[in-house]
């Protein structure tokens, strides 16, 4: 299924039982005047099989929200439901079984991989982390297998290989393999398409959509791009200044936007057959 | 791994650093093989004797002679034997007895010693001479005569039987020995101490101390300085702070007195090489520490780290696997640089007297401390302290050479 056509199914989920939730997060970086609020107080539900993206400019604070939903840094106030309860992860085991149900892309595939280990060691500590550690080695050879057909990768190809060795494409769809493998309840993508190239990026996308189905979980994908949220989003949240300015269904919040952000971001967008609109950003330039 | 040690092996600088070091290690493996032994030994009664091949007296004239006419062996004989004393003492004579000196070389032996010949009379009286100065010359004359005669020299043995001494046999100067003949010949490339030790022979030994106290102390300090480092910054918080404080603490003291403090408080006899060279970490890990945190800082941030963490290892893990190996080329260039100064401070530390025990192993800075308390270089016995000044600038050099080498590799800031 092309990734247009996903777009056109967009499915009610406010039924649907919550996966992530926050209220009234809050980051604070620094003390008194050089203090800087990355994230605002912001309150968000996601549920499952949702499929949601949090658009903003650079330095609205999406990927410091994003490492808070991680619990790879804590929140200064507010707090974090995962699955309708308060999540806990005070200690390393507690995180460790968090992490069980939530995964990450990120951004630079480049800088995503420890570089002195090898492909198989990456994908085998997925299979060790959903408890496979006492399968024989031909089975986890045929997960990892399975996992790296999935995203249209030869395993027998990559075993024995480093992560350097692969295109940013190709590293970013060992990412997805790393998911497949994960099975997480949620999974969040830090505009993992922004540094490769387009062709690479409706595949990636293709297939993040496709797995979104195969294991029904939650997808939370960061990006700035509001034309490439509005294509393959249930749900949209546009967040400025570390707060969220809209959200709703990605038909009502594109095409009938309401805060001046959104429409702005909206108009950002280079159009192929129209004059590209540059007035928003003269206005910032004017400012 | 391997394309990383070839980049190193095509720096230049890496490569000449690398060549010394090598080379001293070779000499300092090699050489106690050749001549095998306590470097300790005293073998000479005097000191400070010269370097050079020395020949047994006694056994070179037991050796078989081969006769042999050299045209320049008289010349050479009057030239070594005439000393600068004596020849002031003729050209005084010339002087006084009113002979036109204005020409003649004083180094020249050869028209010296014709003048002397031609000119010199016993009987010649100058006015005001004491008779002590007269006599004087009349044994320089003397002496001058014996020189140019063509004795030889009488071997004599005692007789058993009658007790008197009896002539057994003569050398004269035309008589030569085969130095290979001579059973017992000692070359000593560099002379022998103030305790008459071979200097060579220690000197190698004390490289190997030496460099084995640079690398224990290279290795405390290292050790400590990593594991704080890494403590400090990938846990962050409360323990980074207590970390940094304490090496603040230490950094601020300097690191030398605290060292000589140490040292001080610990008695002669319990101070052995290897302590010396853990109390040298103990005080300079400092900087390893404080550099390592920052560059750990700079690491925990990075996606790889946070993948790691995602995938659910231990902290133990994270720091092993996803942070050391990152910083490990800037680990080793700090370990070479630390085992350099932990080779000089154990230098400083023995020409204060607070280095290691005297009477185990030589060190280099206590063949220094021997030679600057026997006043070697107020007695021109350059051997006993040079080779060691130069083998530790060489050392410290080589290492120094090599780290700049690899941070020229690991940093591509310095690349050319």
């Amino acid at each position: 299924m092309a990734v247009s056509e996903k777009a056109m199914e967009q499915k009610d989920f406010t039924n649907k039982p919550l996966c992530l939730s926050g209220r009234g997060v809050t980051k604070v970086f620094g003390m008194g005047d050089k203090k800087t609020v990355a994230v605002d107080h912001v309150d968000f539900d996601f549920h499952e099989g949702e499929f949601v993206s949090i658009v903003g400019e650079s330095g609205s604070g999406k990927t410091t929200l994003s490492k808070m939903l991680l619990g790879l840094s804590n929140a200064t106030e507010g707090e974090i439901l995962f699955q309708g309860k308060p999540r806990d992860i005070s200690n390393g085991k507690k995180k460790k079984e968090y992490w069980k149900g939530i995964q990450a892309i990120f951004q630079d595939p480049f800088s995503s991989f420890n570089t002195f280990h090898k492909i198989d060691s990456v994908l085998l500590d997925c299979i060790n982390m959903r408890g496979g550690k006492n399968l024989s080695k031909e089975e986890k050879t045929a997960m990892m297998t399975e996992a790296c057909s999935f995203v249209n990768l030869k395993f027998a190809e990559l075993t024995n290989k480093y992560p350097f060795e692969l295109s940013g494409g190709q590293m970013q769809r060992l990412m997805i393999a790393r998911i497949f493998l994960m099975k997480p309840k949620i999974l969040l993508a830090d505009e993992p398409t922004s540094m490769v190239d387009a062709c690479s990026r409706a595949t990636i996308l293709d297939m993040l959509l496709n797995l979104r189905d195969e294991i029904g979980m939650t997808v939370i994908f960061i990006t700035h791009d509001i034309g490439l949220a509005y294509y393959i989003s249930d749900t949209v949240y546009i967040m400025e200044h570390g707060k969220f300015v809209e959200y709703g269904k990605a038909d009502e919040v594109i095409l009938e936007p309401k805060a001046a952000y959104t429409k702005r971001l909206i108009s950002d967008v280079p159009k192929i057959h129209e004059e590209w609109d540059l007035s928003t950003v003269d206005l910032l330039t004017e400012k | 791994m391997k394309n990383t040690l070839r980049q190193v092996f095509h720096s230049p600088k890496f490569v000449g650093g690398f060549v010394i070091f090598a080379a001293i290690l070779l000499l300092m493996i090699i050489y106690p093989l050749i001549n095998p032994g306590d470097p300790l030994e005293m073998i000479g009664v005097n000191t400070f004797a010269k370097p050079g091949t020395y020949v047994s007296l006694y056994d070179a004239t037991k050796a078989k002679y081969e006769p042999m006419r050299l045209a320049d062996a008289e010349d050479k004989r009057l030239d070594a034997y005439l000393s600068a004393e004596d020849r002031v003492a003729m050209v005084e004579w010339f002087d006084l007895a009113g002979i036109d000196i204005s020409n003649l070389d004083i180094e020249d032996t050869d028209a010296l010693m014709d003048m002397w010949n031609d000119n010199y009379d016993p009987a010649f009286k100058v006015k005001g001479m004491t008779k002590a100065k007269v006599n004087y010359f009349r044994r320089l004359d003397n002496s001058i005569q014996q020189l140019q005669s063509a004795d030889v020299i009488v071997l004599a043995d005692t007789n058993e039987e009658t007790g008197e001494l009896e002539e057994t046999g003569q050398v004269s100067k035309t008589d030569y020995v085969n130095v290979n003949s001579v059973v017992n010949v000692k070359f000593l490339p560099l002379g022998t101490d103030n305790f008459g030790r071979d200097v060579f022979k220690e000197l190698v030994s004390a490289i190997g101390t030496s460099m084995l106290i640079g690398l224990l102390a290279g290795s405390v300090a290292t050790l400590i300085g990593l594991t704080l480092g890494l403590l400090a910054g990938y846990v962050g918080g409360v323990v980074d702070d207590i970390i940094m404080f304490v090496t603040n603490v230490f950094t601020v003291i300097p690191s030398f007195v605290l060292l000589i403090l140490i040292t001080y408080s610990i008695s002669q006899d319990q101070r052995g090489a290897a302590v010396v060279g853990g109390v040298i970490g103990l005080t300079s890990w400092t900087w390893t520490t404080r550099s390592v945190r920052s560059q750990v800082i700079s690491l925990r941030n990075r996606d790889h780290v946070n993948l790691s963490k995602l995938s659910g290892h231990s902290l133990v893990r994270i720091v092993l696997t996803d942070i050391l190996p990152y910083i490990a080329s800037y680990v080793v260039m700090a370990f070479i640089l630390q085992v350099s100064s932990g080779i000089l401070a154990e230098a400083q530390l023995s020409m204060l007297g607070l280095g290691p025990k005297m009477t185990e192993v030589p060190t280099l800075g206590l063949m220094m401390n021997w030679a600057m308390l026997y006043s070697a270089h107020t007695n021109g016995s350059w051997w006993a302290y040079f080779p060691v000044i130069l083998t530790i600038a060489l050392i410290s050099f080589s290492l120094n050479l090599m780290n700049t080498g690899l941070d020229q590799v690991f940093n591509p800031t310095l690349r050319d």
